[in-house]
Order: C-alpha cells, then sequence, then structure tokens
C-alpha cells in the first residue's frame, strides 16, 4: 500500500476506532447469538424414543417428567384405531413390534394416518402413563416410512422394510 | 425423438458451458479481447441449448408421452393441463433442469445487456456463472436425467403428488428458483471483483438491481410456500421453522443484508469486503438450501427420491463452490481498499447493525436447522429442533432489527443526529403507544408475545410514515406541492417505504395470528351447528362429488353472524384415484383482519364427520404485507439510476447520464 500523501494522524485513529468499533459490535452480536442458541437448546430439543427406549427410559432412575415434551414414533398397531366417547380424540397404540405406548390425540388425524403405518407423535406423557400427542405426523404409505421408525424397528430387530429408500413430508404431516 | 432432442440439447449445454467457463477466465488474464467475446454468445447459446431440452420435457409432460419415466412417475393423463405444466418442475429431475435453466436466463441477460461493462470484468462474471452451470449440468447428466425412457411403457402414468396439484404450488418453485438462482449473478460478480482486485460505485449499481430482483422473486416465492402451507395443508399453520422453510429463509435472511450493504457501497464506497463476503454466502446458502432439499438428506415433500449417489454429488458440488469462493474471498478481500468513513451514529451505521442483526439471524437459524443432522452424523441420538427454539433465538433478534429499522432511514449518511431523530418520531411514539394498549386491552393476559409484536409492527409502521411524511414535506408545504413531490420521489426510496411498511404489515400479522387465535374442534352432524368467536358455522350437507382425478367428500357450512348468513363454506377430503393418497382442501373466509377457517376430517359410520374450524385474525395480513415487501422490490427496480444494468431502457439512460459509465 503506497499512499501519495502520507495519511493524516486523524484519520488513522478514526479508521482504527471504526475498526475497533465494528469489532465491538459483532463480537457482542456473537456473543447475544450464543448465548440465546445455548439456552434456547438447554429447554427446546425434543428428543425422539421409540416404544422399547421410552419403556426402558421410564424403568431407569432418570424418568422422563410428566409434562417433558418427547416424540414418540413406531407403527400404529393394527386394530387398536378408537375414538373417545368425546368423539373427537382419537386413540391408538404405537409400536415397534417389541413394546407399546398408548396415544391419545385430539383433533383430525392426518391424511396418510393409517393402521399398520408409520407415525411420528408429539406430546407428553401423563403420570399413568398415556401419551397426550399435540401433533401426529404420519408420513408413509407402503414404499415409504418416517426414517426415525425405520430406525426404531431396525434397533428392535423387526425391520422388513424394501431397503432404505424411505422419505416423507411435513406436509403429509398435518 | 422430443426426449432425445431435449437430452442431447443438454448435453450439448454443458459443452458450451465448459468453453464459457474456461476461455473468457482465460482470456481476460491474458488480456485477449477475442477469447472473452466468446462469453456473451456462449451465454446466449447455452439458454437456447438449456431452453430446447425444458421445452421438450415439458412437451412430454403436455402430450403425456409415457415412454419417458419421469412423465410416468409424475403425471397422468387425467390430471388438468395446469397441473401437467407444473408437474414440469413438479419431480427432482425437472426442478434441476428448471435450475439451469434460470441460471442460464440470468447468464444471457448480462450477455445481451451488460454491453457497458468493462469487458474483463463482464467476461469474469460470465465466466464464473457458466462454472455453476457446468457443476450443476454435470449433476443433472450424470445422477438425474430427466429423459429417460422406459420400455415397455405404461398405460398411465402414477400421477403428480396430490398435495402438489394446487394453484399456489404450480409458481411457487420457480418464484423460489428465480430467487435462489437469482442470488447467482451477486456472486458471479463478486468473484469476478475479487479476481480484477476491484469494487467500486459502478459495480454495486451493477450487483444492486439483480440482487433486488431474487431477492423480490424469492419473497414472493416464500410467502407462496407459506401460503399454500396455510390453507392446503389443513393444519391452520403457516411456517413451522420446517427445515426445509428455513433453507429458503437464510438466503432470504442474508441476501436483505446484501440488498441493504451494497447500498454503501453504492453511495458512500464503503463497506466493499463485507459486501462481497456477504454476496458469497448468500449464494452458498441458496448451494446449501438446494442440497438440504434434494439431496434427501431431510425428509419432506420436496425431496422426491433419496439417492445416496445425488446427495454426495450435491456435497462435492457444495464444498467446491462455497469452499472455492470464500479460499478466494481470503486469498483476494485484503486488496479491496476501503472507501468512505462514518460515525456509529449515521445511516450506514444503521445498515452496519441491519446487516449485523440479519446475518446473526441466519445464524441461529442455520444452528437450529444442522443441528439435528450434525448430532445423528456423530451419533447423538435423534433429535428435533422445532417452533420453540427458533422462538427463542430468532424473535429476539428482530426485536432491536425493528426498533431500529424504524430510526435509520430518519439518520443522516456519514454522522447522524439520533436525538434529532427521535424527536423527530414523535408521532410515531404516539402511534406506538396507542397501538399498544389497544393490543394489551383486547388481549389481557394472553399472549404477552402477541402485544410485544404488535407494538413494535406499530412502532415501525408509525416511523415509515413519518420518514415518508418528512420526505414529501407533509407538514411544511402544502397539498398541491406535498404531490409534486411525491411524484418526483425516487422510485428507490418510494420502493423501500413500501417494502418497510409490508414488513410491518407482515410482523402485525405473524403477531395477530399468535395473539388471538381460537380453534374447536368437535364431531358434528348435519344439521348441527359449531361456534367460535361469535361466527355460528351450521353443517348443512356432507356430499360426495366428482373431480377430475379425484372423488371428494364436500361439507357445506353456512356461517352465521348474529343470525345473519355471512357466507357459504365448503371444505373438502380429496381421495385420488391413482395413488390412493387423501388431501385435506381447507375452506377459507378472508375478511381484512381475519380468516375464518374450516376443514372436515373423516366420518363415523353413524353420520358424523369430525369438523376443525379455526378463527385467524390478521393472518391476511401476511400475505398483504409480502406482497407489499415484493411490490416495493419492484417499484424500487424501476429507478433510473438503477436501470443501468436492468434490461430496460439501459441504454438510454446510459446515453442520458455519461458519468453512469463505470469509470474504466
Amino acid at each position: 500500500m503506497t499512499y501519495i500523501t502520507p495519511p493524516k494522524r486523524g484519520r488513522v485513529a478514526t479508521r482504527k476506532r471504526r475498526r475497533l468499533y465494528a469489532l465491538l459490535a459483532g463480537g457482542a452480536m456473537l456473543a447475544i447469538a450464543a448465548a440465546l442458541v445455548l439456552t434456547a437448546f438447554e429447554d427446546s430439543i425434543v428428543f425422539f424414543y421409540s416404544p422399547s427406549d421410552l419403556n426402558k427410559k421410564q424403568a431407569s432412575p432418570d424418568r422422563i417428567k410428566p409434562g417433558q415434551i418427547l416424540r414418540v414414533g413406531g407403527l400404529v398397531e393394527e386394530g387398536s384405531v378408537k375414538r373417545a366417547p368425546d368423539g373427537v380424540t382419537n386413540l391408538f397404540t404405537v409400536t415397534d413390534l417389541k413394546q407399546t405406548v398408548n396415544v391419545a390425540y385430539k383433533g383430525i388425524l392426518p391424511d396418510l394416518f393409517g393402521e399398520g403405518q408409520g407415525v411420528v407423535s408429539a406430546g407428553s406423557l401423563r403420570p399413568d402413563g398415556l401419551f397426550i400427542a399435540t401433533e401426529v405426523l404420519a408420513k408413509h404409505d407402503e414404499q415409504y416410512m418416517p426414517p426415525e421408525v425405520a430406525d426404531a424397528l431396525k434397533r428392535a430387530g423387526e425391520w422388513k422394510g424394501v431397503g432404505e429408500n424411505y422419505g416423507n413430508s411435513k406436509e403429509n404431516a398435518r | 425423438m422430443i426426449a432425445e432432442i431435449g437430452h442431447f440439447s443438454l448435453i450439448l449445454a454443458l459443452a458450451i458451458a465448459l468453453v464459457q467457463a474456461v476461455l473468457p477466465m482465460a482470456g481476460a488474464a491474458r488480456g485477449n479481447a477475442a477469447w472473452m467475446a466468446t462469453a456473451a454468445p456462449a451465454a446466449l447459446m447455452q439458454l437456447a441449448c438449456i431452453a430446447t431440452a425444458f421445452g421438450c420435457l415439458m412437451y412430454s409432460f403436455v402430450i403425456s408421452d409415457f415412454t419417458v419415466a419421469n412423465v410416468v412417475q409424475n403425471s397422468n393423463s387425467l390430471q388438468p393441463m395446469i397441473y401437467k405444466v407444473s408437474a414440469t418442475w413438479g419431480n427432482h429431475e425437472g426442478s434441476m433442469v428448471l435450475w439451469v435453466l434460470i441460471l442460464a436466463v440470468f447468464g444471457a441477460m448480462v450477455a445481451a445487456f451488460g454491453r457497458n461493462l468493462p469487458p474483463s470484468l463482464k467476461a469474469r462474471v460470465l465466466s464464473v456463472q457458466s462454472m455453476v452451470g457446468v457443476g450443476f449440468l454435470l449433476f443433472i447428466l450424470l445422477t438425474s436425467n430427466p429423459f429417460e425412457r422406459v420400455f415397455p411403457a405404461p398405460l398411465d402414468g402414477r400421477d403428480l403428488n396430490p398435495l402438489l396439484q394446487d394453484p399456489g404450488l404450480a409458481f411457487h418453485p420457480p418464484m423460489l428458483y428465480i430467487g435462489y438462482v437469482g442470488f447467482s449473478m451477486a456472486f458471479s460478480f463478486a468473484i469476478a471483483a475479487l479476481i480484477e482486485g476491484k469494487v467500486d460505485a459502478a459495480w454495486a449499481r451493477w450487483v444492486r438491481p439483480w440482487t433486488l430482483v431474487a431477492w423480490s422473486f424469492l419473497t414472493a416465492g416464500i410467502g407462496l410456500g407459506a401460503w399454500w402451507a396455510y390453507y392446503e395443508l389443513g393444519w391452520g399453520g403457516w411456517w413451522y421453522w420446517d427445515p426445509v422453510e428455513n433453507a429458503s429463509f437464510m438466503p432470504w435472511l442474508v441476501g436483505t443484508a446484501l440488498l441493504h450493504s451494497s447500498i454503501i457501497v453504492e453511495k458512500r464506497d464503503a463497506l466493499k469486503t463485507w459486501t462481497v463476503l456477504l454476496a458469497i454466502l448468500t449464494f452458498s446458502l441458496s448451494l446449501i438450501g438446494t442440497f438440504l432439499v434434494r439431496s434427501g438428506v431431510l425428509t419432506s415433500v420436496h425431496a422426491f427420491a433419496t439417492d445416496p449417489e445425488r446427495g454426495v454429488f450435491i456435497l462435492l458440488l457444495l464444498v467446491i463452490a462455497i469452499g472455492g469462493s470464500l479460499a478466494l474471498y481470503a486469498w483476494r478481500a485484503p486488496r479491496l481498499k476501503g472507501g468512505g468513513l462514518f460515525a456509529p451514529i449515521s445511516r450506514e451505521g444503521a445498515l452496519v447493525l441491519n446487516n449485523l442483526l440479519l446475518t446473526t439471524a441466519a445464524a441461529t437459524v442455520f444452528i437450529g436447522t444442522l443441528y439435528p443432522l450434525f448430532l445423528e452424523a456423530i451419533g447423538g441420538g435423534k433429535v428435533s429442533v422445532g417452533p420453540p427454539f427458533f422462538n427463542a433465538t430468532f424473535v429476539p433478534l428482530m426485536i432491536p432489527l425493528i426498533l431500529a429499522l424504524g430510526v435509520g432511514p430518519m439518520l443522516g449518511w456519514k454522522r447522524g443526529d439520533l436525538i434529532g431523530a427521535v424527536a423527530r418520531l414523535k408521532f410515531a411514539f404516539a402511534f406506538t403507544l396507542s397501538v399498544a394498549v389497544v393490543a394489551a386491552y383486547i388481549s389481557w393476559g394472553r399472549s404477552i408475545f402477541g402485544v410485544l409484536g404488535l407494538t413494535l409492527a406499530g412502532w415501525l409502521a408509525g416511523c415509515v410514515l413519518v420518514e415518508f411524511g418528512a420526505r414529501i414535506g407533509l407538514t411544511r408545504v402544502g397539498g398541491g406541492d406535498v404531490l409534486r413531490r411525491m411524484a418526483g420521489l425516487p422510485r428507490a426510496a418510494m420502493g423501500m417505504t413500501i417494502a418497510h411498511l409490508g414488513f410491518a404489515i407482515t410482523v402485525a400479522g405473524a403477531s395477530g395470528a399468535s395473539l388471538w387465535q381460537d380453534e374447536v374442534i368437535q364431531f358434528l352432524r348435519p344439521g348441527e351447528t359449531l361456534s367460535i368467536v361469535e361466527y355460528d358455522f351450521t353443517l348443512r350437507s356432507v356430499d360426495t362429488v366428482q373431480g377430475p382425478n379425484y372423488t371428494a367428500q364436500r361439507g357445506i357450512f353456512t356461517v352465521r353472524h348474529d343470525g345473519a348468513v355471512v357466507t357459504t363454506l365448503a371444505p373438502e377430503r380429496r381421495r385420488y384415484v391413482v395413488t390412493g393418497t387423501e388431501t385435506t382442501e381447507a375452506a377459507l373466509y378472508t375478511q381484512w383482519y381475519a380468516d375464518l377457517y374450516a376443514v372436515i376430517g373423516k366420518g363415523d359410520d353413524k353420520g358424523a364427520w369430525t369438523v376443525h374450524l379455526f378463527f385467524k385474525p390478521l393472518v391476511p395480513w401476511i400475505w398483504g404485507g409480502t406482497l407489499l415487501m415484493v411490490f416495493g422490490g419492484f417499484v424500487s427496480l424501476s429507478d433510473r439510476r438503477l436501470r443501468i444494468g436492468a434490461p430496460t431502457a439501459r441504454r438510454t439512460a446510459a446515453h442520458a447520464d455519461p458519468a453512469a459509465q463505470p469509470a474504466e
């Protein structure tokens, strides 16, 4: 860098100071973002459990607290889909073909929900062990399976799927 | 035959793109004018080839040529014509052809209208643009050939995914892609500038309109996607912080930052290296978005098929493009000399703050989107990061952004007067206060965040109006003068006002939707009535109706308010014949302040139906605000100064204003 005229003192100082401001602002922004992200991660990450995982977890001392949000997935057990007496609450059982979890969901089940199909539901456990779903994601036709469900079935040793070719959609989800 | 022509055109396009990527760049390096001059005709020829290929593919869909595998998998002879056409891009292969088509269109625009660009810059821009093209053409030809044939040809096709058979979604992908790919222009210009070692006001005047075009279309595309999710999926939400949504939102956030920082380069000759970095980052995020959506890493309706080979290929492209451009940046950026100085409190300072907040917000979205993938990759278990995370990180960052956005335009360039600006915002303060009081009164004890959001939106709207009023001299001059000043206002300033106002309205809509939303779910027999927020919905009947390629159960509701009939709503539950999939078609009644939203679910054997009703306040504002933002973008684009580089009337503008010629 060559200057035709030597830079003036004040200009250099301002340039440095400007760089300092920019650095401080950037640093502050990073710190704020880091703080926000870390606190949010603590409260808002939702873990996925298969019915076997969940039962194991509940048998251990580190139980899931009632009210904590989690996701449970597997297949909808054949013949388990019923309506509660209020007519709009759906009751069904999610299974990984080893163990099961009972789920209650108030609302319209997604378009692709069906017995024997893969399902993922988000919600929380009631003290009596009934899973109260606030959201049910059913994604699949015969060829497709939500990856979490495929994985849960594999771990339970019950996977007889059509290879790795799964896919799903958030849109199918609701 | 037609399909083979298409395939051949794509191969031809690849050959041309290779030449266009290498020759002009080498020519620019050696000062060989003849080599540099190959760029423009090559770009036009490349466009012609890709357009031919795309036309052939569309033709195959239109005539339902079931010897083409892609048509078989994604179309059906019963489909209405509009969905046969939109099926062209409603699948992985076709959408990638659309991607390169748009890339080629942008390249051709530089070739055709960039006569007053310095020849070396133009050659380099076109070369970089073509390098991206080579990558994606290779990707299509090697992993996703849209023209593959099937033998024997089946009698009929498997139908387009019924969720995609919707007018809103027919135009969502092209809009979104014009946005995504439009940022390639800023990227190519940034890379070319790094190689040239020069960024000046003329450079910014070229980059800004292209960024503006891309930004406007991306905004429209995201808006269309959200609108579709809202009325088509029947769950009543419009934004879910789904990874696929985030994939389009990240380039939007950084692109918005780029739009603003290029103003500083243009007007004040400062923040050059930062702007170049933003241009690289924006397009990188577009590429990452394409990767996330197309590779099948994320599972969604957008991931038409998940093929590991494709994922690896796109990942490779990603590493080369992003890694290469960032390395080039690290090497060359220090040579770009900074220009004008400014005090922290100034228009530039406010724009820098806007940039910092937007990029930080994009970073939090990035972390939230990719963390589950990262955790799974290292074997940390399956987690999901949903709306609570983004509400806790993204939303707090928007608060200072909106506060600053109100004041920023009131500050002067170089050194602003914060106290003076705030003093001039008396009206905005009063307006904000009244909005806050009204919002708090209506929703006492319900949603503090909703009240906060509405208050912020009120503040922003107030500030925008005050600033606009001051510009046209509302308080100082008479009526006729005000109109004259308004007509004489630069379009860029007008566009800014409109877009900022649109943003305020969108913020209000988004807050309102969380503020007073109400819903009921009940089992209903024909003749029975269900009420929500003073509206009574009577289910009159549920009939079976026949569509072109589906049958539907259609519920007819009469909606009454205080006994007077307001409207009739007819939500449907469709079953598509070919695939057997069901979709929910919500019925909407829109008033200026709220939507009534009805969904019909499954019936039981005794003739009762699950009915889900929503009262959705202010949701129409989200769409209105988004439209205003897009409109603002286009108004700003029509500004005289920006026509240098934009296709229309460039020549006259260049002749009229010799100073606008890039200084070479």
